[in-house]
């Protein structure tokens, strides 16, 4: 893209606290037995990572349309296969 | 030796221009995406002569019941590394890697791709993974005997080497998850001016499609076989009922790769067919955007499907049938290419040399592995065929009809480009004629022994299914016979004197306005595109 000021630093650096942050909260959660809820509570904190990290380390946030459209049909896609394999087990 | 361009230019080709270093070393460390594509090409095509040769020694082995040349173990590891070979190092990689570097940045008017650092990185891993998986054959336990599925409990237990095995795939996982990044972005970021997205050649179109399943698909298939490695190393039972683990999700997650890989291999080999049409048959494509748009279809739908490998697997009833609806759906958009190939020729000049004599044994081979992809698509009939002779017939039909056979045509249509040198033709049209023979005597009697029930992985069989082993065996030496003269013309052409015409055929892309091998950046100056990819008539730019 044309005008492209530069991420400061610090901005990645709190990043990266914040995700080993949500690294500290997936174990701590992980422990507190959560039950049916414990896998989702890990799979609710990995998107909020992977959000923090594709738009800000990858820089998405100021990438052109059509990229954000074909990354978010991966996204559905990937959500949807989650969904097929958890049902198969539900289902069982 | 140099050629002149249009524009009246003399620019050293890619095969002059070694970069900052010589010999060897100038194509092992070349960042161009040219020589690159051949440093792939020479690997690739090596090893699938040595998983073609290791075919033939399996269908000896089945000529006659009994042991005849090897003992089942070893039967076991031939069919592993058959599979592996021809899996990941021959198929998965091959269009892409081979034709996608070659010709992917000349077709939308570019110099290189995107990162050609990390192009080269590629390659990179990609032999690093293949010396992997040569060591893995004389180390620890020996060849892996798992099947190239590397399916648990049993890859857990045997003592053979898979550890090392499933680290070579690893490896070139990420070759391939790195290629389709670099071609992602290239195709974004680097169109020349003018060049829209409905300009771009279907052949673009199809490693588009491609590079999104190879980037996300591919790191599924690695952390799948990490976890295989790191459950025989620290018994960590994701994948051991004993353990709490669940064996089916190691089928789950292996074919949530492996069914999308299916589509790594056929698109871009589509991609390839819908460029050779237009050219031979000296007609604009028919249905230029249902042909891109089914591309990536097929890529979104292919995703959802995976569970047709799993239907005997004990897998629930509802999820069978969802699977079995979705993969009827996923047919829709390879139905719809099929048809607009065929219009393509409708009232066309067809000319039929070599690289469209092996294009249209495309459709008849790849229709044949498709509509019985129906068959074992079908949740009931699968029951009754699954893991019979009726499934090694299909992909054989897909996976070497189709892809191999797609790849036969490529070769020949780009070879005037890439080595600026013509073949003869009559040798070809000899190889053709024992590899379309061959290829339907080996692989059509499987359709007929798998129905009456022949398993597959076995080394051995009934009395009654002998006649059916023995025509599909004579077919073997026959297709044999076809591949090894293909290549040995196919080397001799490469010294053929230099001087191929830079338009051969009769091309309307990008890469047939370039000189013949094309020069080290391709372009002089980067070509302004004024019209669409497969505009025969009007004297539009591309
Ligand atoms: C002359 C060429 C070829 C011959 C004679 C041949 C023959 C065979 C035979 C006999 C089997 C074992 C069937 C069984 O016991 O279950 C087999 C399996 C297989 N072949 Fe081929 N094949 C050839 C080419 C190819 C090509 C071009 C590909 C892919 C691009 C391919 C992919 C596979 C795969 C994936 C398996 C399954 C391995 C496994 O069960 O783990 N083959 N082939
Ligand atoms: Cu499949």
């Amino acid at each position: 893209m044309e005008k492209k000021e530069l991420v400061p630093y610090g901005t990645y650096i709190m990043i990266w606290f914040g995700l080993l942050v949500l690294t500290g909260v997936t174990i701590i959660a992980a422990s507190l037995h959560f039950g049916q809820w414990s896998i989702m509570t890990a799979i609710a904190i990995a998107t909020v990572k992977g959000a923090l990290v594709l738009f800000i380390f990858m820089n998405l946030k100021r990438e052109e349309r059509l990229f954000k459209i074909m990354l978010s049909l991966a996204l559905i896609t990937m959500t949807v296969i989650m969904v097929l394999t958890f049902a198969d087990i539900s289902f069982r | 030796m140099s050629h002149s361009n249009a524009d009246g230019g003399a620019l050293p080709s890619y095969l002059e221009v070694s970069g900052r270093r010589t010999g060897i070393l100038g194509w092992i460390l070349s960042t161009d995406h040219k020589r690159i594509g051949i440093l792939y090409m020479s690997l690739i095509l090596g090893f699938f002569l040595v998983a073609l040769c290791i075919g033939l020694l399996m269908r000896l082995e089945l000529l006659l019941p009994g042991p005849t040349i090897v003992q089942p173990n070893t039967y076991n590891a031939l069919f592993t590394l058959h599979g592996v070979i021809m899996i990941f190092l021959f198929i998965v990689p091959g269009i892409p890697a081979m034709f996608g570097n070659f010709f992917l940045p000349i077709q939308i008017g570019a110099k290189d791709v995107s990162f050609p650092r990390l192009n080269l990185a590629s390659w990179w891993l990609y032999a690093i993974g293949a010396i992997m998986a040569l060591l893995s054959l004389f180390t620890g336990g020996g060849v892996p005997d798992t099947g190239w599925t590397f399916y648990v409990p049993f890859s857990l237990r045997t003592g053979t080497n898979v550890p090392l095995a499933v680290l070579a795939v690893f490896v070139m996982g990420f070759s391939s998850i790195l290629t389709g990044l670099n071609f992602i972005t290239t195709i974004h970021r680097l169109r020349a001016p003018g060049m829209s997205w409905f300009r771009m050649p279907l052949f673009v179109w199809s490693l588009y499609a491609t590079a999104w399943i190879q980037i996300l698909a591919t790191p599924i298939l690695g952390i799948t076989v990490l976890l295989v490695f790191l459950e025989r190393l620290f018994g960590i039972g994701l994948f051991d009922p004993a353990k709490g683990g669940d064996p089916l999700l190691y089928q789950h997650l292996f074919w949530i790769y492996s069914h999308p890989a299916v589509y790594i291999m056929i698109l871009p080999a589509m991609g390839v067919i819908s460029e050779i049409f237009p050219t031979f048959a000296k007609q604009k494509i028919f249905g230029y955007k249902a042909i891109a748009f089914s591309s990536l279809a097929i890529a979104f739908v292919g995703y959802l499907v995976w569970g047709h490998h799993m239907f005997t697997s004990g897998i629930s009833d509802t999820s069978r049938w969802i699977f079995s609806l979705l993969t009827f759906i996923v047919a829709v958009p390879s139905g719809i290419k099929v048809f607009n190939w065929v219009a393509t020729l409708y009232k066309g000049a067809i000319e039929v040399p070599p690289p469209m004599l092996f294009a249209l044994s495309f459709i008849f081979l790849f229709s044949i592995g498709g509509l019985t992809g129906f068959v074992v698509g079908a949740l009931a009939t699968d029951i009754h065929i699954h893991d019979t002779y009726f499934v090694v017939a299909h992909f054989h039909y897909v996976m070497f009809g189709g892809v191999g056979i797609a790849i036969f045509a490529a070769l020949l249509y780009w070879f005037p480009k890439m080595f600026g040198r013509m073949f003869r033709y009559r040798p070809f049209f000899i190889s053709w004629v024992f590899i379309f023979v061959g290829f339907n005597t080996l692989y059509f009697p499987m359709f007929i022994m798998g129905w009456l029930g022949m398993p597959r992985r076995y080394y051995d069989y009934m009395p009654e299914f002998q006649i059916w082993h023995q025509i599909s065996t004579v077919g073997s030496w026959l297709l044999a016979t076809g591949v090894f003269i293909f290549f040995i013309y196919f080397v001799k052409s490469l010294r053929a004197p230099r001087g191929a015409p830079d338009n051969p055929w009769g091309g309307t892309t990008l890469e047939w306005r370039v000189p013949s091998p094309p020069p080290a950046e391709n372009f002089i100056e980067i070509p302004t595109v004024t019209a669409g990819p497969y505009d025969h008539h009007g004297e539009g730019d591309a």
